[in-house]
């Protein structure tokens, strides 16, 4: 039945939990621009995740995506190595990041979202702006992706919860201390867990500094067919598959867009205990 | 000798044949299919009813023009493979249309025996043929003309798009199906529940087509993945045809409608039956637990009633339809409408949801509903529901289904930008050649007329296939 399986070509841990795979889909490659992500289905009775694309080569026919070990399917991806197939990869599905020359930017990635921000902060470097990222994660190898970043942003910024690498705090630490220290800023562009796009959205609020977050709704085609992922946009419902994913950050229902996000938590948890047990039980049988 | 050897008086004595069902209770509780189908007995005694009109007002009535007369003579006379290829002359599709297509409205609503003595049941024989045939193994794939060296592209993989691959495929034109979905079918395989049309008969019929040479890519997104321009000018399709159908949830609009609890027809049919959740745990997609609840669709349709019936499948305590008009205005086949019933499920006519209430977990715990009354036709010919005034009240309910309709998915249109489209996005054809205002390219089904029937849009799928088979032999446009 299908012809479209995905080879996987590289694999390897960015942070622990954190994976790198470079796979087959040369569709897909070809088209794909910041911001777009991908639906895959890892196996026959799998389920239909949305991840962003990290990179693509065109040349070669391979797409790069970064994925964080959460719930079952992640984890069961994350198992994955080179030489591996992904059953079904469909994409580049959303609307692309809005790139423009708009001044100076400041891209905030908190965890794996940093994977996310990727592309699009490179690509506003390469729209000629002055590119500041900030990368986020708790702890020191939770951070990913500095060398890659270091390489073409003007200015890198790192935060941790724990102080153990960078600045010891948040995100938006460094965020606030820009405004106070009243150098300009044109664009803010923010991925990573709802509570850290909600509170980078409420530190520029007040100065009206234009805000852009790409949100991750429940999906299940990813083209606009079942509307699982409909956040409230400015009043409006909107699918966040094939409207966004990028939104206003300073319009964003985050409230409503969390407590959709938890409909599946059990299930999720019932999946996920049950894979564990049997991924243990494999890996003590090897 | 005749095929049947009965007089006309002795064919209207026989009533016409119960097609054997599941019993309702133990139904209501499984996904297994809920008609049983005719054995031979039956379907002899079903095709010993027809009368054999020397004007067959059946097969005007059918859109794709079945032979119907012919395949009942050919049912009585034994040979039921011949039947089954005698359909097949006009409906690949035959076990699916049997099972799905509204033949009180077509077929059997022309039947002449239909206001006296109940009309012959076409759809249950013809359901019988195509399963004798599947079962038989022996299916009469027809034969393919000598290679054309032409493309064709054809955008989704529905009812439109599969017959269309399947004529196409016969004139010797080489047949591309893309699907944006993981799976062949579109709204066969997303969107009709397994317990009225398993998938195994889907999945047979596409692997006929396979058989017969029409290739099939999945995962590809055409507008996303590929442009229509990218086909025609750097893959080299001469043709290529849009069944994209219409795949856009329409909601209500109501406040509360981003609850949890509350979907779309689309997405709960889609998580049952694409990602099959309801063998959850062991297929990974989740889908909101029923089991004890209150859930309610909102819509009269079939696609209300596929909904609200999988409901109660995964074990809802109370399956509501709630629908703004009165029975008589249902668009739902007759037959879904009485399993419905039967099943247990409770119809809250002349009732409409004014809003969705939720708890402080934002989660759905009741819904206002106001009622209804009739007033005068509308545009559509059905009398226009008018709320009562003070009517309101709260019904308890945990999941609320919104079965309203669809509309238009535009992602084809958005990237094509010489394509022309009418209101709501829909794509503007000629209505005889279903030619669209760029050249090469054709669209056919829902995406042309809004949401139909799986016949309509075969039917729809059959003209486009003619039509581009006459283009790509006289290349005039």
């Amino acid at each position: 039945m299908h012809m479209t399986n995905s080879k996987i070509l590289e694999a390897r841990f960015l942070a622990p939990d954190v994976k790198l795979f470079r796979i087959e889909a040369p569709r897909i490659a070809r088209k794909q621009q910041p911001g777009q992500f991908v639906i895959l289905r890892v196996h026959e009775r799998g389920e239909r995740i949305p991840l962003t694309i990290a990179g693509s080569d065109p040349k070669d026919g391979s797409i790069t995506i970064i994925v964080q070990g959460v719930g079952k399917t992640t984890r069961h991806l994350n198992t994955l190595n080179a030489g591996d197939v992904i059953l079904d990869v469909v994409g580049p599905l959303g609307k692309p990041s809005h790139i423009e020359k708009f001044g100076t930017c400041v891209v905030i990635g908190g965890g794996v979202g940093t994977a996310i921000a990727y592309p699009t902060a490179k690509a506003l470097k390469e729209a000629g702006n002055h590119v500041i990222v900030i990368i986020g994660g708790r702890t020191r190898s939770l951070v990913i992706l500095e060398k890659e970043i270091r390489a073409f942003a003007d200015e890198v910024i790192i935060t941790t919860d724990d102080g153990s690498y960078g600045q010891k705090g948040l995100v938006i630490d460094p965020l606030k201390q820009m405004i106070a220290d009243a150098r300009k800023i044109d664009m803010v562009l923010a991925i990573g867990p709802i509570p850290m796009m909600r509170a980078v959205a409420e530190v520029t609020r007040p100065y009206g500094i234009k805000t852009v977050v790409s949100l991750n709704p429940i999906m299940v085609d990813g083209t606009g067919m079942c509307g699982g992922c409909r956040v409230h946009v400015g009043g409006k419902s909107q699918f966040a598959c094939v409207d966004g994913p990028e939104f206003d950050a300073h319009q964003v229902d985050f409230n409503g867009l969390s407590k959709r996000n938890a409909l599946y938590r059990e299930a999720e948890l019932r999946a996920l205990t049950e894979f564990e047990k049997h991924h243990c039980k494999l890996a003590e049988a090897k | 000798m005749p095929a049947n050897p009965l007089s006309p008086k002795e064919r209207t004595a026989i009533p016409r044949q119960h097609m054997p069902e599941q019993p309702p209770a133990e139904r209501a509780r499984n996904f297994n299919e809920v008609n049983l189908g005719f054995d031979f007995e039956l379907a002899k005694q079903e095709a010993l009813r027809c009368l054999a009109c020397a004007h067959p007002k059946c097969v005007d009535g059918c859109p794709v023009g079945v032979k119907v007369k012919d395949f009942i003579e050919l049912i009585l006379k034994g040979d039921y493979l011949a039947a089954a290829a005698k359909i097949r002359e006009d409906d690949v599709l035959p076990a699916i249309t049997g099972r799905v297509c509204p033949q009180e409205d077509q077929c059997e609503g022309a039947c002449i025996m239909s206001k006296k003595f109940g009309p012959v049941g076409i759809g249950y024989l013809e359901r019988f043929v195509a399963d004798y045939e599947r079962q038989s193994g022996k299916i009469g794939l027809p034969p393919i003309a000598p290679p054309s060296g032409k493309k064709v592209a054809i955008v989704g993989s529905g009812p439109a798009g599969l017959s269309a691959a399947g004529d196409l495929i016969q004139k010797g034109h080489a047949v591309t199906v893309f699907e944006a979905l993981h799976e062949i079918g579109g709204v066969l395989v997303y969107g009709i529940p397994e317990f009225r049309l398993p998938k195994e008969i889907v999945r047979q019929e596409v692997e006929n087509m396979r058989k017969m040479g029409v290739r099939f890519e999945t995962n590809v997104v055409v507008g996303k993945t590929v442009t229509v321009d990218e086909l025609l000018n750097e893959e080299g399709y001469s043709a290529v045809l849009i069944a994209t159908g219409a795949g856009l949830p329409q909601f209500l609009g109501v406040p509360g409608e981003d609850l949890c609890g509350v979907y779309s027809a689309n997405e709960f049919l889609t998580r049952v039956n694409l990602m099959k959740a309801y063998k959850f745990p062991e297929y990974d997609e989740p889908i909101y637990d029923c089991r004890g609840k209150n859930v309610a669709v909102i819509g009269g349709g079939n696609t209300a009633m596929d909904a609200i019936r999988s409901a109660l499948r995964l074990g809802a305590k109370n399956a509501y339809v709630i629908y703004r008009r009165s029975e008589t205005e249902m668009p739902a086949r007759v037959e879904e409408i009485k399993h419905a019933k039967e099943e247990g499920v409770q119809f809250l006519l002349l009732n409409n949801p004014v809003a969705f209430l939720g708890d402080e977990r934002g989660w759905l715990r009741a819904a206002r509903v106001i009622k209804m009354e009739l007033g005068p036709a509308d545009e559509s010919g059905r009398r226009r529901p008018v709320p009562i005034k003070g009517s309101e009240y709260e019904i308890p309910l945990d999941v609320a289904i919104i079965a309203v309709g669809t509309s238009s998915n535009p992602l084809v249109q958005s990237t094509t930008p010489d394509l022309k489209t009418r209101k709501g996005g829909y794509i503007e054809t000629n209505p005889d050649t279903l030619k669209t205002s760029k050249q090469g390219v054709f669209a056919a089904g829902d995406i042309v007329t809004g949401a139909a029937t799986v016949i309509l849009a075969m039917g729809a799928g059959r003209k486009a296939a003619k039509a581009i088979d006459d283009y790509l032999k006289t290349g005039r446009w």
